[in-house]
């Protein structure tokens, strides 16, 4: 299992390549809607990239109210 | 669908239809691809009765007030019907809102039962203020086998035994109370009674009829008065079927319409949004043959639905994409928010209309909405039936406050007289947009009169909503204002929340400073953040009681700066 730091690092990767921002632009605690310029069904859609990546399945409701990255990979890591 | 004219509470019309079509389906809830429940009228009975019964028994009796947070699912409809066949009175509840605003609009509400999903009766329970709660009965529904309930009970659990008794209202009881807005500051509960719902469906389905076979896909949450209305209400009294879905990701919406070959759904603007760009991205894809022999299809299908549609042609001349969206599909649904014209013509072109409306919670649900005799791109449609507006103080080119009068206006709001007074004037309802009538009767939007905003999503937020969140910032004093009340504009979109601060002398916005406020700022729901800051160096203009005088300060901002000088947050 991937320490919360390797996923942490793995979600910033690939929202950096899904979102095409750079990935020293993102830092864990930023602000996804902003920093990456998107929407909250376009965060649902990082979401499936994620839950395919990680092979787990997250609820809708586990996004609500999260908007940085480390708070993300929190719920992510408590799946794995 | 029944003669609503022969009922006189929503309870009452809806026990009717369960009866009409037993063997009807009316409820599919999936989860993802996962079909979870597909429900008929008689099952639907089959599991509100005994819950009517249970509720019954632990004290729930007619005028007690119950409120719901749950997405959307089957449980939330069987749970509203079991509360209006005993009588009760719904406070459907936003389950976007944090624990807090939850707790304090059940405080504000009265409600004495909730009906909860166990995540969000978790977070509820963990709010200093929960033990404070004046809830008598609480139903959690699907926690876990061991969860702490802290005193709720489990929803599935909770069945009484032997006939529960119809409790009849009357047509001006209060059948709902629904908050327009107004966690943060002044609670906004709109009061609306069985005349209103009733009359609001009669209406609004004379336009759109439901009829058994029809399919209506719900997304928008159902505590929002749009899908409370055709998600729920309409759909029930025709005998139609509502599809639930349990997630919002686009790939499983998209699947949904060909699946359950939808007939209606209702979209918020940004989804409407993001469906055009997926498509539009498809056609981008399409060799230069196909793009050309789909080009010619869509200015075939334009030229010959100019006055109306005809959904069997135009599902002939673009079978793709009507094939996409379950080849069934006679509607998209919208309203709540902006929708940019060039958005609902890309569909109409396609052959989908796009019943584009306009409304608000305090008038029900919706007041006018596109006819479709023709379609209108640019506009928010006619007045439904019954419906009267008039455009107050018009300026030289017709635009003024729009004040509609219906049978669908709402009694007042719930412990605010003052509010009421200045929101219903002679029974004519200040909605605080601005619009304008045009020779054909349709109504064009240009703008906001009121301080608030209106997300893509359909959300309205106030400042007042917000400002709590700065409590306690270290500066002079700051204040929360729409960017289009300080500078308005005669048109819809480009909304914004603006802070206002004032530093102390020899203060500056340093980097703590400003993470300060960005940190206070992200404890919002994305939806409610303030988009900008604005510094101004003088106080603030403030009654004696020492409240910010808004109108004031408000008209003097906008003199003083214009909009470049707001800093994006």
């Amino acid at each position: 299992m991937p320490t919360s730091e390797q996923t942490l690092d793995e979600i910033l990767s690939l929202a950096s390549a899904q979102f095409k921002v750079p990935r020293d632009k993102l830092t864990p605690d930023d602000d996804f809607f902003k920093t990456l310029g998107i929407n909250s069904l376009q965060a649902l859609d990082l979401l499936t990239k994620l839950e395919n990546h990680f092979g787990i399945e997250l609820p809708d409701y586990e996004l609500q109210g999260v908007s940085d990255f480390r708070t993300l990979a929190g719920k992510i890591q408590a799946r794995l | 669908m029944l003669n609503l004219d022969e009922y006189s509470c929503l309870g009452e019309a809806l026990r009717d239809a369960l009866d009409r079509w037993p063997s009807e389906v009316c409820l599919i809830e999936t989860d993802r691809d996962r079909e979870k429940a597909s429900l008929t009228y008689a099952d639907f009975k089959k599991i509100a009765l005994p819950l009517a019964r249970a509720l019954r028994d632990a004290g729930f009796y007619a005028e007690d007030r119950a409120a719901i947070i749950m997405s959307n699912q089957s449980k939330w409809l069987i749970s509203a019907y079991a509360i209006l066949y005993s009588g009760g009175i719904l406070v459907p509840l936003d389950f976007k809102l944090t624990a807090a605003e939850h707790l304090q609009l059940l405080q504000h509400s009265g409600a004495k039962l909730l009906v909860v999903e166990y995540y969000l009766w978790r977070a509820i329970m963990q709010e200093p203020e929960f033990q404070n709660h004046r809830l008598t009965t609480v139903l959690v529904t699907e926690a876990p086998p061991k969860a702490d309930l802290a005193g709720a009970k489990r929803w599935e659990e909770f069945h009484g035994t032997g006939e529960p008794e119809f409790v009849k209202r009357q047509r001006s009881d209060t059948a709902c109370i629904v908050y327009s807005s107004g966690t943060g500051g002044r609670p906004k509960g709109c009061i609306l009674t069985h005349q209103n719902y009733l009359e609001q469906c009669k209406s609004l389905t004379a336009w759109y009829p439901f009829w058994p076979g029809v399919r209506y896909l719900s997304i928008l949450p159902t505590n929002h008065a749009i899908d409370f209305m055709v998600g729920f209400i309409g759909p029930f009294v025709c005998g139609a079927c509502v599809v639930h879905l349990r997630t919002l990701r686009p790939e499983f919406v998209r699947d949904a319409f060909v699946r359950y070959k939808i007939t209606y759904v209702t979209l918020v603007p940004m989804i409407l949004k993001n469906l055009e760009r997926g498509l539009r991205e498809k056609f981008d894809q399409l060799s230069p043959a196909k793009r050309s022999l789909l080009n010619a299809s869509v200015a075939l299908n334009k030229l010959l639905t100019k006055n109306r549609p005809k959904a069997w042609l135009s599902r002939r001349l673009l079978p793709q994409v009507h094939k996409a969206f379950g080849g069934e599909l006679l509607a998209l649904i919208t309203g709540g928010a902006f929708l940019e014209p060039a958005t609902a013509q890309f569909f109409y072109d396609l052959g989908i209309p796009v019943a584009n409306g306009y409304g608000l919670t305090e008038a029900c649900t919706v007041l006018t909405v596109n006819d479709l005799k023709p379609f209108r791109a640019d506009t928010v449609g006619k007045p439904l039936p019954g419906v009267g507006l008039r455009i107050l103080s018009p300026d030289s080119e017709g635009i003024g406050e729009v004040a509609a009068k219906s049978a669908t206006v709402m009694a007042g709001y719930l412990n605010d007289a003052e509010l009421t007074a200045q929101t219903i004037d002679g029974g004519w309802l200040l909605t605080g947009d601005l619009g304008r009538i045009d020779a054909s009767g349709h109504l064009q939007l240009f703008g906001r009169k009121k301080n608030m905003i209106v997300t893509e999503g359909g959300k309205n937020v106030y400042p007042e909503d917000i400002e709590t969140v700065f409590d306690g910032l270290p500066v002079k004093e700051y204040c929360v204002f729409a960017a289009n009340y300080l500078w308005p504009r005669k048109a819809l979109g480009r909304e914004m929340l603006v802070l206002l601060l004032r530093l102390e002398q020899n203060q500056s916005l340093t980097d703590a400073l400003k993470e300060e406020i960005l940190t206070r700022n992200r404890k919002l729901p994305d939806f409610k953040r303030a988009g900008g800051y604005l510094i101004d160096d003088k106080d603030f203009p403030r009654t004696a009681s020492m409240k910010i005088k808004r109108n004031l300060l408000a008209e003097e901002l906008g003199r003083r700066f214009d909009r470049s000088a707001v800093i994006e947050l």
